[in-house]
């Protein structure tokens, strides 16, 4: 079970009203390598793998759902005010068509969420390695998106969170070194 | 300690539709190449900590977009 604390993990600021920037951003919230597939990835994971390290994807994949939820906070800022013109110049037209202004988990292209993004093989090896894999591309999601965006705010939020897919890959790679179990007598804290 | 960006240059032509980048980058960040973390690594404090997203100087890795400026990480 979970303890919801109402509170975002880091705070997130918007300078303007951009609705492109959502529609990017999107991509972390609905998308292959965004929020709510590492989250579903790391905590369906933990039934499958070794003790050890069940914790560390309940970890993990909880505090996935807290960059979600800043994500879904980035969006909602961006594009609560637009007029239906700007989200059609935004190339959310058809976004709107659909949901008005209400979030969906999709990609920035407009595909909805599917769970083939995410893998569940049952090799604890193979699994630790596509979290690691996963974390990687949603650091380069971030990248991609701040190379893009002019929001000082959003880039400092968007760092941020790029900053813990580094640490999420450390752990991920410190897992699997605990499953090998040859690494010598190294400590886990 | 490892540098966060790395550079190559690529072959440009000059047939090449585009003005040619004549330097490409990618990130390395740190935990390529801190393997298990050991213990007592130096702390940032409290506030730092929570700001930069880590704990660790040694996991920290700041980014900037390569096209906005030229700053080597
Ligand atoms: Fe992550």
């Amino acid at each position: 079970m979970w303890l919801y604390e109402k509170k975002l993990q880091y705070p997130v600021k918007v300078s303007t009203c951009n609705p492109k920037l959502a529609k990017f951003l999107i991509e972390q919230y609905g998308g292959a390598d965004g929020e709510l597939a590492a989250a579903l990835r790391y905590l369906n994971q933990r039934y499958t793998i070794p003790d050890k390290v069940i914790g560390l994807l309940t970890d993990i994949g909880t505090e996935e759902f807290a960059h979600l939820e800043m994500i879904a906070t980035m969006v909602y800022k961006l594009t609560k005010d637009a007029t239906p013109e700007q989200l059609k110049e935004a190339g959310l037209g058809a976004h709107y068509a659909n949901h008005d202004k209400a979030l969906f988990y999709e990609n920035a292209a407009g595909d909805p969420f599917t769970t083939t993004y995410i893998q569940a093989k049952g090799d604890p090896i193979a699994d630790l390695y596509e979290d690691i894999a996963a974390e990687e591309k949603a650091r380069a999601t971030y990248q991609w998106i701040i190379n893009m965006s002019d929001d000082p705010f959003i880039n400092d939020a968007l760092k941020f969170l790029r900053e813990r897919e580094v640490v999420h890959s450390q752990r991920f790679r410190e897992a699997v070194e605990i499953l090998k179990e040859e690494q010598g007598k190294k400590k886990y804290f | 300690m490892s540098t966060n960006r790395k550079s190559y240059h690529p072959f440009a032509s000059p047939h090449d539709p585009c003005p040619p980048q004549t330097i490409k980058t990618y990130e390395t960040p740190p935990n390529l190449y801190l393997g298990f973390q050991p213990p007592g690594l130096e702390q940032f404090p409290p506030f730092e900590a929570l700001k930069k997203g880590t704990l660790w100087p040694a996991l920290y890795s700041p980014y900037s977009s390569p096209y906005k400026d030229d700053k080597k990480g």
